[in-house]
Formats: C-alpha cells, structure tokens, sequence
C-alpha cells in the first residue's frame, strides 16, 4: 500500500489494537459466555448475518474505483483484476481460486500496460 | 462412536481443520507484509494479528489507518466486519454452552470461520457427541490455524519492506476482500445486501471520516434482513 497515507502515530495504533482485541473477544464471547443456553432474538440473528457480506463490499468499492496508488484516478488493471476476483469467486466458491485470478490479471495487465 | 476417546475427538478436529492451513497462510502472511508496509514495525504487527485474530478486522483497521479515518470509525468499521462471530458464538452455544467457563473462553478466543464451520457441521451430525467430546474436536479444529496464522504473519512482518512497489501491494487488499466475499454469496438476500451495500458506498464515499462506510454497510445490513423476511414469507404463502 505505497503511497496510501500516512502510517499511523503509535499512540493511535495500540489504542486500536488493544480495543479491537477486547472487542473481537466481546463479540465471539458475548453468547457462549454470558448467554448461556437461552435462545437468541431471530431479528439480531438476521441483521447479524448480513454484516460482514455489507462491510465487506462498502469497504472495496471506493478502493477499486478511486485507487490510492494511482492517486484516485480510474485504473484499468485495477478494475478488471477486481472484476476477474468475483468471477472466479462467483464460479468456483473457492477464495484462493478467486485470488489468484485477481493477481494474474492484475500483473499481467499492469505488465502489458504499464 | 461411543467407545472413541476425547484423544482421538481431538485428532479428529485437527484432520477436520488442517486443510485451511492452505487459505489461513497466506492470509497471515499478507497481514504481515502489509502491516509492514504500512509502518507497523514486527512486534506490532504480531501482537495485531495474536490478540485480535481475525484477518477480516484486522487488514480493515489497517486501511482505515492510512486512510487517517478517527479512531472510533476504525473501530466500529472492523467489529463489524467481525460481528459475525457473534452470530457465531450464538449457533455453537446450543453445543457447548454447558463446558466450563474457561474452556468457554478459550473456544471464544480462536473462534475463527473454518473452526466455526467445521465444529458446527459435525456437531449438528453427531448429536451422541458429549461436551468434552466438542470441546476436544474444537480445540482440534484450532490446533493448527492459529499457530499458523501467527507464524505466517512473522514471516510476512520480517520480510514485508524488502517488497518492491512494482508489485502492486496496494491493491492485494482489495483482491483479498473480493475473493471472501463471493463464497459468501449464498442466497438472494446475501446478494442483496452486497449490491446495495457497493451502490451505497459511492456516494457514501463523499461523506467526512470514512462514515459512508457504516452507513453503507448498514444499508446492506437492513436490506439482507428485509429480503430474508419477504423470501420466508413468499415460502410460507405458496
């Protein structure tokens, strides 16, 4: 990630690091510790399944189309290693099938076009 | 199955979980390369990587790091991006609720998706299964992926730097999130949530501080829900 901002002052990473470290344990402890065996709302359960499958493309999206390596501006290779990752993911279901299609197209049109 | 022992549980387990050693490797080791990259130095990175230990959060806090987003939408950005062990932790209480406390804690410790998938999977097929016997076939499934992930991240922290630049690290990221989110495509309503979240965020990336972010992923959150609920009732109509 060359180029994309500024690294983060100490002070700020660890309050990061320790609070995500609390927090992911709160999140993986919160039912099997403190619920017991007493039965979920299924609304929680509902919204909960469909976070990290919003997160996620929110998150991706502005970095495909606006890439900080280029300076924000548009990228070919960029743009079809992104599409070529879901299309291999999308057919084969299979993460590092869909990684890999990403990579190769990335290099091998960032070789052929520069 | 009654005769086998909590021993063999165990091994068992770890049979179950050792193919993920292939997606969890590289995984740690891009970690470490980029958290280099982006100016952790290597007892950073893996004290990263062993306390919060899990990859999805932690390459998104990186982002928003260099990103200079505030510390709060850091934050609430990544334990979402974690909150399905919450959902997670709800499905295997059934299983192991009644463990002790401290095996409890542990379990929720190295929860991670492959040791969730697996132990769950079995679990629900062998109902003869005691909670030893679970705790032993779990503790199996993480006996390997965790050790890996903090190995892999080690080796990609020390030899992160010496990466050139011609090699387009920047965008491993996102080739990364692209690739878990397909597999995750399971029904309309997941797909649902993933499109409207993708619109949302383009002009969600004009709002200040990365909150287009949350307010993307909240969209997508609200329309997966609202279509699993119309597609269960459309079921229950016909």
């Amino acid at each position: 990630m060359s180029g994309a901002g500024t690294p983060p002052d100490t002070l700020t990473l660890w309050i990061v690091i320790v609070s995500l470290a609390v927090g992911s344990f709160l999140l993986r402890f919160v039912f099997l510790g403190m619920v017991g065996s007493r039965p979920m709302p299924p609304w929680v359960l509902r919204h909960l399944r469909y976070t990290a499958v919003a997160i996620l493309p929110a998150l991706v999206t502005p970095l495909v189309i606006w890439p900080a390596a280029t300076g924000g501006a548009a990228d070919v290779p960029r743009m079809a290693a992104a599409v070529a990752t879901v299309t291999a993911g999308l057919l084969s279901r299979n993460v590092l099938a869909a990684i890999l299609a990403g990579v190769v197209t990335l290099y091998g049109l960032l070789y052929l076009i520069g | 199955m009654a005769s086998t022992t909590v021993n063999s549980y165990f091994w068992a387990g770890l049979r179950a979980g050792a193919p993920f050693v292939v997606v969890v490797a590289p995984f740690g080791l891009l970690f470490g390369v980029l958290a280099t990259e982006a100016g952790l130095n290597v007892f950073e990175s893996m004290t990263f990587a062993v306390t919060v230990f899990a990859g999805a959060s932690q390459f998104a806090a990186l982002q928003l790091m260099q990103e200079n987003a505030p510390t709060i939408v850091v934050l609430a950005s990544s334990l979402a991006v974690n909150l399905r062990m919450a959902m997670y932790s709800a499905s295997l209480t059934p299983y192991m609720g009644k463990a002790p406390l401290w095996q409890r804690a542990f379990a929720a410790f190295f929860m991670v998706d492959q040791s969730y998938a697996v132990s769950y999977a079995r679990f629900e097929t062998d109902p003869a299964m005691t909670i030893p016997d679970r705790m032993a076939y779990y503790a199996g499934t993480c006996a390997l992926i965790a050790p890996i992930w903090a190995v892999a991240t080690l080796v990609g922290a020390l030899m992160g730097a010496r990466i050139p630049d011609a090699f387009a690290l920047d965008f491993a990221l996102p080739i990364t999130f692209l690739a878990m989110i397909a597999p995750m495509l399971r029904t309309p309503a997941h797909v649902a949530a993933a499109l409207v979240a993708v619109v949302a965020s383009i002009p969600g990336s004009l709002l200040p501080y990365n909150l287009g972010l949350l307010v993307a992923g909240g969209a997508g959150m609200l329309v997966g829900a609202r279509t699993e609920l119309l597609l269960e009732n459309r079921k229950e109509r016909t």
